[in-house]
C-alpha cells in the first residue's frame, strides 16, 4: 500500500507540474451554454461520456462507497496526505466496478482570502484528487472536479479546528 | 434609526470636530450608535452646505432632505450644517448673513407636494451663500415610490452643480446577503437603502458584476451544485446560463460592449481565463499558464485586462492585452494580491492585500504606481469603484458581523450601508442609470 500509495503520489506531483501540456478531457467538453433563446437551465447534451447538468440531487450520479468520503489538506496546501489513499483507493475500485457511476469531487477552502481566489485554490485541490484517482485507474468520464471555495464550510468557526475541517474534497455520487 | 437620519445627526457633530474639539466625544457616538462614519485627516476641502427641513416632507413617505444629506456627506465632499430654525423652502427669501455666520457656502431648499393622482412635486432651489445668487433650480414629478430616487437624482444634481463632477448618488448597488441558510441577491440605492431582492436560493450565489447598461447582471450560482455562469435580466427576472461547462465557471467581467464575459472556467484543467461571447455562446481562451488565472476585469476602453495569477509563486495582479498575449505584473509587494477593480476613469486600481494575515483595501494610482492601504479592518473583500471613480464600496467584517462600506480613495470618508441584517457581502456598484 505505502509503496502505491507513493507513486500515486510522485505521478500526481509530475502530472500537477505539467497539467497544462496534458490534455485532461479526452472527449471534448459539450458547450453547455445557451444559445441565442432565453433558457432558465442548459439544454440536455447526448454526449454520454460528459457530466451531465447537475440537478444537484447526489443520488442521480451513482451511490457512494460506504465510509467517510472525504480528504484533507494543509493550510495552502494542494498535496494529498498520507492518510487519502485509503480513501481514494476504495473510491476508485468502487468507481472501476461501477462504471455507470459518476462523481462530483468538490473541492473547498477554509474562509480565509478572496471568494473567487478561493474558487480556483478549491479547483486545485479538486484536480489533485482527481488525476490521483485517474492514475489509480479511474475513467476521466466518471470524474468532475468542481470548487466550492469558502462557501460551503464543513463546520462553522475561525478556528484552526474549523479550518482543518474545511480544507478538503468531498466525493460526491 | 436608519443611516440617512444618524448621518444628519453626525454632520452637525463633524462640525466641531474640524474645529479641533470634541474628539473624545465624537469617538463615544461613533462607538454608540450602529453607524460607522470614520473622518480622519486634516485639510479636508469639504463645502460647507446648509440643508433646510423641505417643506411637507413631513406627511411625504419619504424625508428627502435627510437622504440629499446624507448622500453629500458620505460623498466626502460636503459638510452639512443647520440652516436655523426659520421654516424655508424654494419660494423663500433666505437671510444670507445669518447662514454666512453658520459658516455654510451654499444653501438648498425646496418642497414635497403631493398632487391629486397620489404622485409628488418636488422642487428645490440650490443658492450661492456667499454671493447670495441663486444657482440651480430642482422640478420633477414622480411617484410617491420614486420619492427616494428624486432625493438621491437631486443629491447628484446639488453635488454636479456645486463640484462640476457627475453624481453617483441615484445609481445602485448589488449585494449579496446569506440569511439562515438562504442567499440572496439584493439591488439597492446606493446608500443601501430600498433594497430589491432580485435572486434567492438555497445555495450560495457570488460575483455579481453588472452589465455596461445597467439592466443586467452575471453572476456565479451554486444551485447546480457547482459554480455556473449566468445572466440575469433585472427588469424581467429572465435568467440564461452562459457558462456551464465541466469543472468550476466563475468570476464573470462584461467586456465594455456589453456582448461578452471574460471568465474563469477550469473545463481544460487549472483556473483559466475565457471569452466567453453572450450571444452565440463561442468561447476563446485567453491565458495559458499551469496554475490559477482568475478575477479578470477590462479597462474602460476594452483594450486590457487585469486578472490574478500565482504564476509568479503567490497571487499577484498582472495586466495584458485583452485579447491574450504578454504579461505584465502589476503589483509587487506582498504575497497575497487579489480581486482587483479598476476606476471606470482608468487612474486607479484598487485590490485586496493580505498583510500580516489581515485583507485591505489597496488604492495605486496608476500613473506614479504608488499604493495606500485605506481602511483599518482586516477582513476587506472585493472592492467596486462608484462609476465616477470617487467612491469605493467594499465588504468587511465589523463586530464580527459582515457589512458594506463605502470610501474617499483616501480613505478619509467611510460610511457604514444600511441594508440587511445577517451576512452582507460581494458588493457591486452599477454604472450611471
Amino acid at each position: 500500500m505505502f509503496n502505491r500509495f507513493y507513486a500515486t503520489l510522485a505521478l500526481t506531483v509530475l502530472l500537477s507540474a505539467c497539467s497544462s501540456g496534458v490534455k485532461l478531457n479526452d472527449v471534448p467538453v459539450e458547450d453547455k451554454t445557451a444559445s441565442a433563446v432565453t433558457t432558465s437551465a442548459p439544454a440536455s447534451q447526448a454526449e454520454s461520456t460528459v457530466a451531465p447538468v447537475m440537478t444537484g440531487k447526489a443520488g442521480t450520479m451513482g451511490v457512494a462507497p460506504a465510509g467517510l468520503n472525504v480528504v484533507y489538506f494543509d493550510y495552502d496546501s494542494f498535496t494529498l496526505k498520507p492518510e487519502a489513499s485509503a480513501v481514494l483507493e476504495r473510491n476508485a475500485a468502487h468507481l472501476q466496478a461501477n462504471k455507470q457511476f459518476k462523481v462530483q469531487l468538490e473541492g473547498h477552502t477554509d474562509e480565509r482570502g478572496g471568494r473567487e481566489y478561493n474558487i480556483a485554490l478549491g479547483q486545485k485541490r479538486a484536480e489533485t484528487v482527481r488525476r490521483a484517482l485517474t492514475l489509480l485507474g479511474v475513467s476521466d468520464a466518471q470524474l468532475e472536479a468542481v470548487s466550492f471555495g469558502e462557501e460551503k464550510p464543513a463546520l462553522n468557526g475561525a478556528d484552526e479546528a474549523a479550518y482543518a475541517k474545511n480544507r478538503r474534497v468531498e466525493f460526491k455520487y | 434609526m436608519n443611516l440617512t437620519f444618524k448621518l444628519s445627526l453626525f454632520g452637525v457633530f463633524k462640525r466641531f470636530f474640524c474645529a479641533g474639539s470634541l474628539l473624545f466625544l465624537l469617538q463615544a457616538l461613533v462607538a454608540t450608535a450602529q453607524f460607522k462614519v470614520d473622518v480622519s485627516g486634516v485639510g479636508l476641502t469639504q463645502v460647507p452646505i446648509a440643508i433646510a427641513t423641505f417643506k411637507g416632507e413631513e406627511s411625504a413617505p419619504q424625508k428627502t432632505s435627510a437622504i440629499v444629506a446624507a448622500d453629500l456627506e458620505r460623498s466626502g465632499q460636503f459638510r452639512v450644517v443647520s440652516p436655523g430654525p426659520a421654516a424655508l423652502d424654494e419660494l423663500s427669501r433666505p437671510d444670507m448673513p445669518a447662514l454666512r455666520q453658520k459658516s455654510a457656502d451654499a444653501l438648498l431648499a425646496g418642497s414635497a407636494t403631493r398632487l391629486a393622482d397620489g404622485r409628488y412635486e418636488m422642487r428645490a432651489k440650490l443658492w450661492d451663500v456667499v454671493t447670495g445668487q441663486e444657482r440651480n433650480e430642482f422640478r420633477e414629478t414622480i411617484a410617491a415610490a420614486d420619492l427616494r430616487l428624486s432625493a438621491h437624482r437631486m443629491a447628484d444634481w446639488v453635488y454636479e452643480t456645486l463640484t462640476g463632477d457627475k453624481g453617483v448618488f441615484a445609481t445602485r448597488i448589488a449585494y449579496i446577503t446569506k440569511t439562515s441558510g438562504k442567499y440572496s441577491l439584493w439591488i439597492a440605492d446606493s446608500d443601501g437603502e430600498n433594497a430589491q431582492s432580485a435572486l434567492s436560493s438555497a445555495e450560495p450565489i457570488i460575483s455579481p458584476t453588472w452589465s455596461p447598461k445597467g439592466n443586467q447582471l452575471a453572476y456565479v450560482s451554486f444551485e447546480l451544485r457547482k459554480p455556473v455562469i449566468y445572466v440575469h435580466e433585472l427588469a424581467t427576472g429572465k435568467r440564461r446560463v452562459i457558462a456551464n461547462f465541466k469543472g468550476s465557471n466563475s468570476s464573470p467581467a462584461w467586456t465594455p460592449d456589453g456582448r461578452s464575459l471574460v471568465a474563469t472556467l477550469s473545463r481544460d484543467g487549472g483556473s483559466q481565463l475565457f471569452q466567453i461571447e453572450v450571444a452565440s455562446g463561442e468561447v476563446k481562451r485567453l491565458t495559458n499558464t499551469t496554475g490559477i488565472d482568475t478575477e479578470p476585469v477590462l479597462t474602460s476602453d476594452g483594450s486590457k485586462l487585469y486578472f490574478v495569477s500565482d504564476r509568479g509563486g503567490s497571487p499577484q495582479i498582472y495586466k495584458m492585452s485583452a485579447t491574450g498575449g504578454a504579461v505584465e505584473r502589476v503589483t509587487f509587494s506582498g504575497s497575497y494580491n487579489i480581486s482587483p477593480a479598476l476606476s471606470p476613469d482608468g487612474r486607479w486600481l484598487t485590490y485586496i492585500s493580505r498583510v500580516g494575515g489581515q485583507f485591505k483595501v489597496q488604492v495605486m494610482n496608476l500613473s506614479t504606481g504608488q499604493v495606500s492601504a485605506i481602511t483599518d479592518t482586516t477582513a476587506d473583500e472585493r472592492p467596486s469603484f462608484a462609476p465616477n471613480s470617487k467612491l469605493i464600496v467594499y465588504a468587511t467584517v465589523l463586530q464580527g458581523r459582515e457589512a458594506l462600506m463605502t470610501t474617499t480613495l483616501d480613505g478619509k470618508i467611510k460610511a457604514k450601508l444600511s441594508g440587511q441584517s445577517g451576512d452582507i457581502r460581494e458588493p457591486a456598484w452599477g454604472p450611471y442609470r
